[in-house]
């Protein structure tokens, strides 16, 4: 036997420091935690990013505007039509154009395809997480005919370069809105038998009910938002409190956490806000495809981008929360400094404040109840 | 009642071998003839565990490495090579130990867990007369050798000097050694009611009685109490926190891979078969064919009760416990080890105890 494993002549206990990822099957992507540890109990944890950093707003600087839109699109890999949709709406602030409607109405019905997209690998992932595996090919299965209908609108399954500052790339292709809607109507029950699974198994709720509790006040100090907030019982998404693009036009509800298998803002009920809002995204994409008005989509787009010298903030409503793309432009046909807000930071930034004096099994459902995707946080 | 070992060796008696020989001889064909069917247990129950979690996942589950029959044009049941195949990458893989590791133990670790299944097989009936070593006391020794596993696994952990291999067999030996008593107390009624350690005798006790699930409601309880824990003794979803893979990567099996970790696959399989026809032969009547329970087939349907089918029987209710084990597993989340222990100590042991109590009054009354 080679080296002492363990000095032999002082036994002590005290904390251990575990060392979770960046190569761990539930981190999501390369997070890296450092967990001290008493036992199983988690007294501190300690996030480390920064594996998946691929300087992108260093980048942006040196690229046209419309060159940056393929970056965005790799910031949140599991939304890449709403990165591509923030980075847009922020230029055409800038540029100060109108759009034809048939623009918005398109990109309205794919925002909200990639929304139960995005939702669906969140929810099948926590699924994962908690240890209940067939969940996740479940809704892997009906994310899979998203990114069908995604591959006939413009080739690509994850990373679209769809959405451009000024329009869309292509017009939706023949059958697209019969194929949506029936994928509509085959998605509804599948809700329903994701329920009957998954949210209501009693073993689910003894794990995620009054785990990782996230007081309102908490998560808005933080800057937490999206579903990870609304869990928490506030009511706030950009779709309703800053309408952008035509959402003012839609009759949908904002599903908060109510706290219904323990209290307000546990980890299930920020699992079952994105359960619920699946259900209103498809009641928007069928709103939007019985309006879908004709038109030219490529009428508004710009021959060349070159804003006036000037800022723009953009909000929008991504899967994961409020993203912002900050743009500050010269007047020359590439930004000067482009800053995103990636909401994944800011939700994962609130992980080690509410997952102190759980269990390690728990911080793992937090973590997946939060919903980061590395790709964003790190950019 | 004779076992395999016996008649070997009224068989073998021509050799003329002096005794030590002879048993050694025995022994050896007894240990093949275990080595084979645990071999063959796991190649059977992997395969129909995929194809089982693909059912239920709504995949096709191992497809191309050897393909058994096609139907309409497509490619139906394939896959049947699969496991095979895996079982001979396994085998000839890089074995790997860390280098900062107590090699000597963590070499020892998986054949300890490796024994404790095989011994196990020592006193298990398959059928009547179909036992390697008939004991008399064949319940208790196979309780005894399935809980010799547990030192194997905390070795396992220990040794790999990993931080994760240590908490999955800090879990492991709590969640093992708690999940005993329940299965000790379940089969303690069953022991109380027929009189015997014997599994031969408890069957026996079944045919002129009753099967044992049926005994009372108590023993309908105990049976659930048991299967239930065995759940949780083979390390199985809901209870499959010492590995559970999206906390502890993979438990105290993480730093293995090679050989040794087809060891603790062997293992772990053996150990689901194992536990599953104790419970077919404790509890639903063992080599006794179901067809009793219900007399409303003709008479010439009981030829299917013969020795010859015993073996039948009790593969039949074995399966189909193992189904509803992996049932278990394709469905049901993780629960987290606090809640896993008070299962066990404030559910499980509570009614275990109350049924114990109440089927020995049950006795007294009737």
């Amino acid at each position: 036997m080679e080296a002492n494993l363990v000095d032999k002549s002082v036994i002590e206990t005290g904390e251990m420091v575990l060392n979770m990822g960046p190569q761990h099957p539930s981190t999501h992507g390369v997070l890296r935690l450092k967990i001290h540890t008493d036992g199983e109990i988690v007294s501190q944890i300690e996030p480390v990013i920064g594996y998946l950093h691929r300087c992108f707003e260093k980048h942006c600087e040196k690229l046209s505007y419309e060159q940056i839109v393929p970056f965005t699109d790799r910031c949140d890999y599991l939304a890449s039509m709403h990165m591509d949709h923030a980075y847009s709406i922020a230029v055409e602030k800038l540029l100060d154009i109108e759009l034809p409607d048939r623009v918005e109405y398109i990109r309205v019905i794919i925002a909200e395809l990639q929304r139960i997209a995005s939702h669906l690998v969140a929810v099948g992932t926590f699924g994962l997480d908690v240890g209940a595996i067939t969940p996740f090919t479940w809704t892997i299965r009906d994310r899979e005919r998203v990114l069908d209908l995604f591959e006939t609108l413009c080739g690509a399954r994850l990373l679209y370069n769809y959405i451009w500052p000024g329009g869309v790339s292509h017009d939706l292709p023949p059958k697209f809105i019969e194929r949506a809607l029936d994928f509509l109507d085959y998605f509804d029950p599948q809700i329903d038998e994701l329920n009957n699974l998954l949210t209501t198994n009693k073993i689910f709720i003894e794990r995620t009910a009054d785990v990782g509790i996230l007081p309102p006040e908490v998560g808005i100090n933080f800057g937490v938002s999206g579903p990870s907030l609304r869990g928490s019982g506030v009511n706030f998404d950009l779709r309703k409190n800053e309408p952008y693009s035509i959402y003012s036009k839609f009759d949908f509800d904002v599903p908060v956490g109510k706290g219904e298998m323990g209290t307000i803002g546990d980890t299930w009920d920020r699992y079952y806000v994105r359960v619920l809002e699946m259900r209103e995204s498809a009641k928007i994409i069928r709103q939007a495809c019985a309006e879908l008005p004709g038109g030219d989509v490529h009428a508004a787009l710009p021959k060349k981008i070159r804003p006036n010298a000037g800022e723009v903030y953009g909000r929008y409503e991504s899967a994961r929360g409020d993203v912002g793309f900050y743009i500050m432009s010269n007047g020359k046909n590439i930004p000067m400094r482009v800053k995103m807000r990636s909401p994944a930071f800011c939700n994962l930034s609130v992980l080690s404040e509410i997952s102190e004096g759980w269990m390690i099994s728990d911080v793992i459902a937090i973590l997946g109840s939060l919903d980061i995707v590395l790709g964003e946080i790190d950019r | 009642m004779t076992s395999i070992f016996d008649s070997l060796q009224e068989s073998l008696a021509f050799l003329n071998l002096d005794l030590f020989m002879l048993l050694s001889l025995i022994s050896l064909l007894g240990g093949t003839v275990i080595f084979l069917v645990m071999a063959v247990n796991a190649l059977v129950a992997v395969y129909f565990e995929r194809k089982v979690s693909a059912f239920m996942q709504d995949r096709l589950g191992p497809m191309e490495v050897g393909i058994l029959g096609f139907k309409g044009g497509k490619k139906f049941w394939g896959g049947i090579g699969q496991t095979l195949a895996d079982a001979i990458k396994l085998l000839t893989k890089e074995d790997i130990l860390p280098k900062s590791s107590d090699k000597f133990l963590m070499i020892l670790a998986p054949f300890i867990i490796f024994s404790g299944a095989f011994l196990t097989f020592i006193g298990l009936p398959f059928a009547q007369n179909i036992v390697i070593s008939d004991f008399n006391i064949g319940l208790f020794y196979i309780v005894a050798m399935s809980s010799v596993g547990v030192i194997g696994i905390i070795l396992a952990g220990w040794s790999s000097n990993n931080k994760w291999s240590l908490y999955g067999a800090m879990r492991a030996a709590a969640q093992i050694i708690s999940y005993e008593i329940p299965i000790g107390l379940s089969l303690l009624l069953v022991v109380i009611v027929s009189g015997s350690l014997h599994l031969g005798d408890i069957v026996q006790w079944q045919e002129t009685n009753r099967w044992f699930i049926f005994h009372s409601p108590f023993a309908f309880l105990a049976f659930f109490i048991y299967f239930i824990s065995t759940v949780a003794e083979t390390n199985r979803t809901p209870f499959d926190i010492p590995e559970a893979e999206s906390e502890l990567v993979a438990g105290w099996m993480t730093e293995y891979s090679g050989f040794r970790w087809a060891l603790f696959f062997l293992s772990e399989y053996a150990n689901m078969l194992i536990v599953c026809i104790v419970a077919s032969i404790v509890f639903l009547g063992g080599w006794l064919s179901p067809l009793h329970l219900i007399n409303i087939f003709p008479e010439s349907w009981y030829i299917l009760d013969g020795p010859a089918l015993g073996f039948f029987w009790v593969s039949l209710k074995a399966v189909i416990l193992i189904f509803v084990m992996m049932w278990f597993r394709w469905t049901f989340p993780r629960l987290r080890v606090d809640q896993l222990m008070y299962v066990c100590w404030k559910v499980f042991i509570p009614f275990a105890l109350a049924n114990l109590f109440f089927v020995s009054l049950w006795e007294l009354i009737f």
